[in-house]
């Protein structure tokens, strides 16, 4: 294009605009938080810029003709199997900028998704099936450290009483959870849309490391607040007011590196709650500087439950990375009642890309040796676990159960749920959507209303659909489908895949 | 009554509710043919406006007052409040377009026909039958139709 650098014709992006359907109308023009499309005062219509558009759909869903279709930009290099187009584009930016390559949302490379090499089993003649319509199936879970035995005596009243004392548990209707997006990462609105969404649905929704706004305490009975390395808006309220704990040690998007929420981001109320000045950078810093090893974290874990006066049960978040399964052992060893992983292909609103694309393992194996391992150390029952980071439908998450999950995080499922189009710009604050954005012109188009009432149903159908599955293996709880990988088979996986995730070959 | 109530709070200012008023209110009821040949031929307009100021935006209409200054100052009965459905009712014929309902209105929601000496007010959609066709295009709830 005249007067641009030479490389902004590699864009990602064509605008197709079906001349018959546009009415010019400029409701696209609007919508546009990038202004890829705009008002041409000569040509008296609507133009379009397809170099500055990042393929968020927003336009196309608003059209009230149904004349836009965001397409890939068919142009193609000459390339091949290691130049990759990505790379030549990531090497034209950097060459402008100098700077890393910044990217939000999961990771997108192709690794491999064993979710989709898992398989679940169902009744045939031998054993019946259940109808979840007709008969009773559970899908209660209960988080927290569970004894090694119970001890029952009589009460006064001459009625078995339970005389072993339970730590505290999080009690969930359904085995599924909203993931930890920091207010400031994401708007008040969704906040405030997640927290009525999970006292609705009986769940608890993880507040992210920002913070909880004092108007959302009246939802804590369903809130699980987060203390991560920047203790960003960490008190003492702030601790009691929800009914879980959660350290965030790592994410599995960014494993090994902090967070940086940009100063355009901090608005009066993110100010306020984060507890940082208005307009500054709110960056937590890549370890926790209290937390040099297990016996560092046993000390926060106690602190923590000694600022909830032992009422709160407390989980600590890794990023699933290669000795996994030894960490989270210790973590266990260390007093937390529930372990989170956190998988590479987890969402976030910023990350460096080749952090992102790079670093971590998969869920999958994360999940199945971790469980192995604290069963076969014997302390299994001491904490439960949470899998995170890319859990994609009710199919996912009763895999993870059957692998070992006690129950799942999902947060990228319900911010499509409430219209995101994973465009991945959620780090330049401008998100189309209003949702990984606090400007208030952009963040008001989520309507709390209906975005409780999306995550809602989100949930809702997931366990319906969780309910038909465990009905056709012949199961009535979700309990007895925890860690029970017999119901799994694995196709096309190698012998060392199908080891570590515990699970024979489909046939066998 | 049920009034079409805007809210402020989650309006976008994405005018489809201009788009939908324009389309329910053309012969075509056609979208493409009522937005482009009808409105340049025929002076169709919406009866929505939406105001923007910083990051607000509202979308006005006739709010079908208890006590509507258009009707007291209309000089010919072209305006007058219906006592069985509440709406404040316009009727073409009798209106001879001298603007008094313009200046009266206190909300600004009447507007001139940009072609025929006439005005332009909300009638509710009063012939569709699934309601203000505004209120259906909202893609945030941002415009309700209900009883207040």
């Amino acid at each position: 294009m005249l007067f641009q650098p030479i490389n902004k014709n590699y864009h990602e992006f064509h605008i197709d605009r079906d001349k018959d359907l546009c009415i010019n109308c400029e409701v696209c023009v609007r919508q546009c938080s990038y202004g890829s499309h705009y008002w041409d005062e000569v040509r008296g219509k609507v133009m379009h810029d397809n170099s500055k558009c990042v393929g968020c759909h927003r336009c196309e869903a608003l059209c009230p003709t149904a004349a836009l279709h965001i397409r890939k930009k068919p142009s193609e290099y000459r390339g091949g199997a290691s130049w990759r187009p990505v790379f030549m584009e990531n090497i034209y930016k950097q060459a402008d900028t100098g700077g890393v390559l910044l990217a939000g949302m999961g990771s997108p490379v192709d690794i491999p998704v064993y979710w989709d090499r898992m398989l679940l089993d169902a009744s045939q003649v031998t054993n019946p099936s259940i109808d979840p319509l007709r008969e009773p199936m559970e899908l209660k879970t209960f988080l927290g450290a569970k004894p090694s035995k119970l001890e029952i005596e009589t009460g006064k009243d001459g009625k078995p009483k339970l005389k072993t004392k339970l730590t505290p548990q999080l009690e969930l209707n359904y085995p599924i959870m909203f993931s930890a997006m920091s207010f400031g990462s994401i708007n008040f609105n969704l906040h405030r849309a997640m927290a009525r969404a999970a006292s609705e649905l009986g769940i608890y929704y993880n507040t992210g490391e920002g913070g909880l706004h004092k108007s959302l305490y009246k939802y804590g009975q369903n809130t699980i607040v987060q203390v991560a390395s920047g203790r960003f808006g960490v008190h003492k309220d702030y601790l009691q007011a929800g009914a879980g704990i959660e350290i965030k040690v790592g994410q599995g998007a960014k494993p090994g590196i902090g967070g940086h929420l940009p100063g355009e981001k901090i608005n009066d109320m993110v100010s306020e709650t984060r507890m940082v000045p208005i307009g500054s950078d709110a960056i937590s810093p890549a370890p926790h500087h209290d937390i040099y090893s297990i016996e560092d974290l046993l000390q926060l874990i106690f602190a923590l439950k000694e600022a909830s006066e032992y009422k709160a049960p407390v989980s600590v978040k890794i990023a699933a990375v290669h000795n996994v399964a030894a960490i989270a052992s210790g973590i266990v060893r260390a007093g937390a009642d529930i372990v989170t992983i956190d998988g590479m292909r987890g969402g976030t609103g910023a990350a460096p890309a080749m952090t992102r694309d790079n670093v971590g393992i998969p869920l999958e194996l994360a999940l199945a040796s971790v469980d192995q391992r604290l069963r076969d150390e014997g302390i299994r029952n001491q904490a439960s676990i949470v899998a995170a980071g890319g859990i994609r439908c009710s199919a996912d998450a009763i895999k993870a159960i059957a692998l070992g999950a006690d129950a799942v995080y999902i947060a990228t499922g319900a911010l499509i749920a409430v219209g995101c189009t994973l465009c991945g710009r959620c780090y330049t604050g401008k998100c189309p959507w209003g949702i990984a954005t606090n400007d208030p012109k952009l963040a008001k188009r989520q309507n709390p209303d209906i975005a409780a009432k999306k995550m809602t149903n989100l949930v809702r159908a997931w366990g319906h659909e969780i309910e038909e599955m465990l009905g056709g293996m012949g199961l009535n709880s979700i309990e007895s489908l925890r860690g029970n990988r017999d119901k799994l088979r694995a196709v096309g996986l190698s012998d060392t895949e199908m080891d570590i995730l515990g699970v024979k070959h489909a046939g066998r | 009554m049920k009034r079409v109530y805007p809210d402020k709070e989650f309006c976008i200012g994405c005018h489809l509710c201009e788009v939908a008023c324009i389309t329910a209110h053309s012969e075509s009821k056609d979208v493409v043919i009522a937005y482009t040949q009808e409105r340049r031929e025929k002076g169709i307009t919406s009866c929505k406006k939406v105001f923007e100021k910083g990051h607000t935006c509202v979308a006005v209409s006739c709010r079908h007052c208890d006590e509507p200054a258009c009707v007291a100052a209309c000089i010919s009965g072209g305006l007058h409040k219906d006592p069985k459905t509440g709406r404040t009712v316009y009727d073409r014929e009798k209106c001879v377009g001298c603007w008094s309902c313009l200046m009266a209105c206190p909300y600004g929601a009447i507007k001139r026909h940009p072609v025929e000496n006439k005005i332009i007010k909300c009638d509710l959609c009063q012939d569709r039958e699934e309601g203000p066709a505004c209120v259906a295009a909202c893609p945030n709830l941002a415009l309700k139709f209900e009883e207040r």
